[in-house]
């Protein structure tokens, strides 16, 4: 069946290549969409299983949702070995508390004092954690852990519902922190 | 006294043998002479050749048959520049071991986000969807199709020399700068394949993801990234390492490393950047009023003197100041050095070729007298920029910002030859 597909598809492009050179008079012209002939379309299926980014206006969130109570245990069991017990310990990153210390002589970066956004969060925890078990999370163990860390941050109550509509609404703390690239910007001497 | 000379560790002193060992070496080689020759009789050529050099080195090389052919080639058993890892997300290259400009690709150094993936390149696809015509996928064998282009580039980790803000922390040059590595790489022009794929000319971002443990991920900007951008599947006339992205990474020449996504696997074209963990989190430029610079790509001009360098130790009299100077935004105009800590300058030779986003190597005849010194080199590239001292760095930027440390390295020199890496 895929190879009938392909098979049709050889054709139909072959005769559009020899549509166009006859048209040009001369070679396809490389510039054009197609120009080579190299590849194929993707399928929809292909599209879905990679396309795992979300977007800060939400866009990409699965449905699914969670609250930091279902999430308290998953931290415990998935994340805590390395985050410590309440997510400061370590001796990984420590993704709780900081706040007010970013100007300071020792700043603390974390998900709730530097991360200016909270989809950011769902992105990474799903693509990236656990660590030895990447993109294992079902879309609720993720919204579930998320919750937790932005509640253990005081950034949404512990009955706080996350879901593909919620998400994208939660502002974060240090969401105005960041400013473009200024340099160069030492002076010369 | 069971020493053998492969079991020498990489810092097993300077790598001169004393006389003990070198009679000892004599001793074995003529034994694996003898035995070698035996061998030889009974079972070909090849049995001599390895028993004979990757051993041990015949008394005099001009009376025993020398080695066969090999099917892939490895340096000499003598020399011992490696790598060292840093930790399980990267190793550093040894400069200070480096000739010319081009970085083996065996000591290329690594940085990856959660291991290095073995890809069956058979079955590696690159999606490329989002703000085009229609989702398009290609094979290797495809990309490897397309029109190639290739060039020499560096690539350096933001991070390179990041421990160096808070003090002089690097005890020799590859722990100070070995995150930054100069390769050929070969592929296919990232605008041809958006070309081929029919990109919305409304698309200003792409996001590009690797197929690695970590998915990393971080978006660029369409616009600066369309003329230069490469996407690679060779590294100086093979196949990429797959410490380097085996079997296709991402190039954007003077960019931070970390954009050069590695396993490259999809990109997606899009109106706005993705705002990935990688460019929120992470490389981001914390200032000391604690806002933070994002997006911080280029790679500014650095340099610095990788002959002498920290943790060597030189004789008095002649010798050849040699270091490597580099510039994400173009070329090296030219490189400076100093040998009385800052207060005094003297013009570099820079080695051909100079090529831009490119490691570029100088040299400057000295002759030590055995004095207290420090060594220092600057550097200024074609569009005017000049590598900062410390001090005009950290009075804009603080110590807290992690990346693009660039200062001007300083290495003191003892009256006992010792090298030595300090802040001046
Ligand atoms: C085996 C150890 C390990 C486990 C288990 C683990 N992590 Fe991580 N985590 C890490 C490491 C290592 C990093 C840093 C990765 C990097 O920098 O590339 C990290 C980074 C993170 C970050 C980003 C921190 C920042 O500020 O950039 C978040 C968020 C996170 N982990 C959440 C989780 C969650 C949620 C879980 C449980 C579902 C989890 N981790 C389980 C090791 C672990």
């Amino acid at each position: 069946m895929r190879n009938l597909l392909r098979n049709i598809l050889t054709v139909a492009l072959t005769t559009i290549l020899i549509a166009g050179i006859l048209w040009a008079g001369g070679p396809a012209d490389q510039e054009q969409t197609h120009g080579y002939g190299l590849g194929r379309p993707a399928t929809d299926q292909e599209v879905k299983a990679w396309n795992i980014d979300v977007a800060p206006t939400g866009e990409g969130l699965p449905a699914g949702q969670g609250t930091a109570k279902q999430g308290a245990a998953l931290f415990a069991v998935r994340c805590a070995t390395c985050h410590g017990p309440t997510g400061k310990e370590g001796p990984m990153d420590r993704l709780i508390g900081g706040a007010g210390t970013l100007a300071s002589q020792h700043p603390i970066k974390t998900v709730g004092s530097y991360w200016p956004y909270a989809t950011t969060l769902y992105d990474y925890v799903h693509r990236a954690m656990p660590f030895p078990a990447p993109q294992s999370l079902s879309p609720d163990e993720v919204y579930s852990v998320v919750a937790w860390l932005l509640y253990q941050n005081g950034i949404i109550a512990e009955d706080t519902v996350l879901d593909a509509h919620s998400l994208p609404g939660i502002s974060m703390p240090n969401r105005r922190g960041f400013s473009p690239d200024p340099r160069p910007d030492v002076p010369k001497p | 006294m069971t020493k053998h000379l492969q079991e020498e560790g990489p810092s097993g002193g300077d790598g001169r043998l004393d006389a003990e060992d070198e009679s000892l070496l004599n001793r074995r080689s003529l034994l694996a002479g003898t035995a070698g020759l035996v061998g030889a009789m009974l079972m070909g050529p090849m049995r001599l050749a390895a028993d004979a050099t990757t051993e041990i080195s015949p008394e005099d090389p001009t009376r025993v048959p020398g080695a066969t052919p090999t099917a892939y080639g490895q340096r000499s058993v003598f020399e011992k520049a490696v790598r060292i890892p840093r930790s399980w997300w990267s190793s550093l290259t040894p400069l200070q071991d480096s000739h010319g400009i081009l970085t083996p690709s065996s000591l290329h150094f690594e940085r990856h986000h959660n291991g290095v993936p073995t890809i069956q390149p058979a079955q590696h696809r690159l999606l490329v969807h989002g703000m085009v015509d229609q989702p398009w996928t290609f094979a290797m064998e495809d990309l490897k199709r397309f029109p190639s282009v290739s060039r020499l580039a560096f690539i350096e980790c933001s991070g390179n020399s990041g421990a160096e803000w808070r003090g002089p922390v690097g005890q020799t040059a590859q722990h100070t700068h070995g995150l930054t590595s100069t390769s050929e790489w070969t592929g296919v022009a990232l605008k041809t394949v958006l070309q081929e794929v029919g990109m919305n000319s409304e698309a200003s971002w792409m996001l590009a993801e690797g197929g690695d443990a970590a998915a990393m991920t971080r978006s660029l900007p369409l616009v600066s990234i369309m003329e230069e951008a490469i996407l690679c599947y060779a590294q100086n006339g093979e196949p990429l390492r797959p410490e380097q992205g085996y079997p296709l990474r991402l190039l954007v020449p003077g960019w931070e490393g970390n954009t050069c996504i590695k396993w490259l696997r999809r990109l997606k074209l899009g109106r706005a950047p993705f705002m990935t963990r990688e460019e929120t989190s992470q490389y981001t430029d914390l200032m000391p009023d604690g806002t933070a610079r994002q997006f911080t790509m280029v790679m500014e001009a650095k340099s610095v003197i990788t002959s002498p360098s920290g943790g060597q130790r030189i004789q008095p009299g002649f010798l050849e100041i040699r270091g490597l100077a580099w510039s994400g935004r173009g070329r090296i105009a030219s490189v400076e050095v100093s040998t009385d800590a800052g207060r005094s300058w003297r013009q570099a030779a820079l080695q051909e070729p100079i090529l831009p986003k490119c490691h570029t190597r100088f040299h400057l005849s000295w002759r030590w007298n055995g004095e207290d010194v420090i060594l220092q080199s600057r550097c200024l590239d074609d569009t005017g920029y000049r590598q900062p001292d410390r001090t005009a760095l950290v009075a804009v930027r603080g110590v807290n910002s992690v990346y693009h440390y660039n200062a001007i390295q300083s290495w003191h020199i003892a009256a006992d030859g010792k090298v030595s890496n300090v802040h001046a």
